[in-house]
């Protein structure tokens, strides 16, 4: 199979490889695939908690070339971004960006599902918003 | 040295220049077809022909006339299994082989199934081997047929085909083996081994593709197989169409070559191997062997590096030809069903690499081979969280994972 520059790129350099402390109450992580389907994918932010803005993103990748690339470029698309853009990215916008083919969009699907699993627990970890109290009458 | 290096010798081999040497005229000069009987292009057709069987014959303990040519082992597969249960259909309608067989094998049993053919699919232990005491319990008053290859096409296993063929008589069932992997690199013998069936194919040793041949036992027993194509009744009505006499020819000098250097040759491709083998699993930690390092062939090594997935690996190394059992690297997206089959688990699959050495292989190149994949494997495991779990002491089979 033909890989694209792009996906050979992110390969041979991939960005910001490594771990973040998960314990740290502003670092979501998120953990998706498993071994016996041959991708796993591991996606960490670090949320500034005043702005909600994404200060650093690392990732490991168990997986195919494509599935490496799409959690490296997951990681330098998050940072800058809020919380709730982040959540806006697509698994289309990487497939388009790395040019998967048909057989590989499921790497890129691995890597939404990851980015949305390092928000998760990033949101739950922080304390419940103050809600008004209110009452039926 | 030059690059790319060709280390998957279980998929193909390299045509030998010297068997191109031999096949050359056939294709300009000697062009007659061998079953014209009135003129010289005929006859010297098919004398290249019968210098051909002879040849195959003398590599396999066999007699000239036990060997039917054909387009390759799939095509003897399917011929000697279709064939076998066509001609004693009135005997019995029960065949027997294993999961790690061959697609050629396996698929033609399944077409069989659907003609009423049962078919018994023997699993294997963790090193690759058959249980002889399974393959007796399953053999009944139907059984016609047992089918076993001689050595795998994965994991290099050779199987006790001796100790089948000795239940096989025992019990008057016929034996077929697929030594398509095995001719050429170990000593095969239909008499000492006891076969009365056997496929094999050129390119798998260093000769043409396109075309291979079946060996079927002539006496004790004599071994009748129904014709599986209609026509001109060649190959003594076992294989109808005019015979591809260079490619004929080509497996010929492929078998003398391989008769004559066979010894020197699976010594030389054993230590290249073992250098290999003792090379990755002095550098790196947790590196498998798939399937029995005792029956083996000597050229193969089957191996997975835990916690990296396989074509990630095989992107890392692209300047050396080897597979991979990843599901990634397959057209149905599966992870190798041989690996599978072992009971090691599918995580072991995806990170498995197939090195397949052969006659043109240099230590140089293996020495090289070596130490690109000790260097990517580090790099990718530098890159893998099942790595870093597993060195902080995670155990991987009690995560939950969420598979997709
Ligand atoms: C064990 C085994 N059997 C059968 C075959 C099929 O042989 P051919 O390519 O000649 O049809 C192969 C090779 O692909 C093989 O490895």
């Amino acid at each position: 199979m033909a890989y694209s520059d792009k996906v050979l790129d992110h390969y041979n350099h991939p960005r910001n490889v490594g771990s973040l402390d998960k314990s740290s109450p502003n670092v979501g992580t998120g953990m998706v695939g498993a071994p016996e389907c041959g991708d796993v994918m591991k996606l960490q932010v670090k949320v500034n908690p005043d702005t909600g803005v994404i200060e650093d993103a690392k990732f490991k990748t168990f997986g195919c070339g494509s599935a490496i690339a799409s959690s490296s470029l997951a990681t330098e698309w998050l940072k800058g971004k809020t919380v709730d853009q982040a959540l806006e990215i697509k698994n289309t916008d990487i497939v388009n960006e790395l040019s998967l083919p048909p057989v590989k969009i499921h790497c890129s699907v691995l890597a939404e599902d990851a980015i949305k699993a390092a928000i998760g627990d990033y949101k739950r970890k922080q304390p419940a918003p103050e809600r008004e109290a209110f009452s039926v009458s | 040295m030059e690059l790319p290096i060709y280390m998957d010798n279980h998929a193909t081999t390299q045509l030998d220049a010297r068997v191109f040497e031999a096949m050359k005229p056939y294709f300009l000069e000697v062009y007659g077809n061998a079953a014209s009987r009135n003129h010289s292009f005929g006859w010297e057709a098919e004398e290249g022909v019968e210098k051909a069987r002879k040849q195959i014959a003398d590599l396999i303990g066999a007699t000239a006339k036990e060997i039917i040519f054909t387009s390759g082992a799939t095509e003897s597969n399917n011929l000697a299994l279709k064939g076998v249960a066509e001609m004693y259909s009135e005997r019995g309608n029960h065949i027997i082989t294993q999961v790690i067989e061959h697609k050629a094998v396996l698929d033609t049993c399944k077409r069989l199934e659907k003609s009423g053919v049962r078919v018994t699919y023997l699993p294997v232990r963790q090193d690759g081997l058959i249980d002889l005491d399974q393959l007796r319990d399953a053999i009944t008053d139907k059984t016609i047929l047992i089918s076993i290859m001689y050595a795998n096409n994965e994991i290099g296993v050779v199987q006790p085909i001796q100790e089948i063929a000795k239940i096989a008589k025992e019990k008057g069932v016929l034996f077929h083996s697929d030594a398509v992997q095995a001719i050429g690199k170990v000593p095969v013998n239909v008499g000492q081994d006891g076969l009365d069936i056997m496929s094999l194919t050129a390119h798998k040793l260093y000769g043409p593709k396109g075309v291979g041949a079946l060996y079927v036992r002539r006496r004790n027993p004599r071994v009748q197989i129904t014709a599986q194509m209609d026509g001109g009744g060649h190959e003594r009505g076992m294989r109808s169409g005019t015979l591809n006499v260079p490619g004929i020819v080509g497996l010929g000098a492929a078998c003398e070559f391989a008769r004559k250097e066979m010894p020197e040759e699976s010594r030389r491709l054993s230590f290249l191997r073992d250098k290999l083998k003792d090379k990755l699993l002095n550098n790196l930690d947790e590196v498998y062997i798939n399937g029995s390092m005792e029956h083996r062939l000597p050229h193969n090594l089957n191996i997975s590096f835990a916690y990296v997935e396989g074509e990630s690996l095989l992107m890392g190394i692209n300047d050396i030809a080897v597979s991979s059992g990843s599901a990634c690297t397959s057209a149905t997206l599966e992870p190798s069903y041989v690996l599978k089959a072992l009971g090691a688990g599918d995580d072991l699959a995806h990170s498995s690499i197939r090195f397949g050495l052969g006659r043109f292989n240099t230590e140089e190149q293996v020495d090289y081979v070596a130490n690109k994949v000790i260097d990517v494997v580090q790099k990718l495991r530098e890159l893998s969280p099942l790595y870093e779990m597993a060195k902080e002491g995670v155990d991987l089979s009690k995560v939950s994972w969420t598979a997709h």
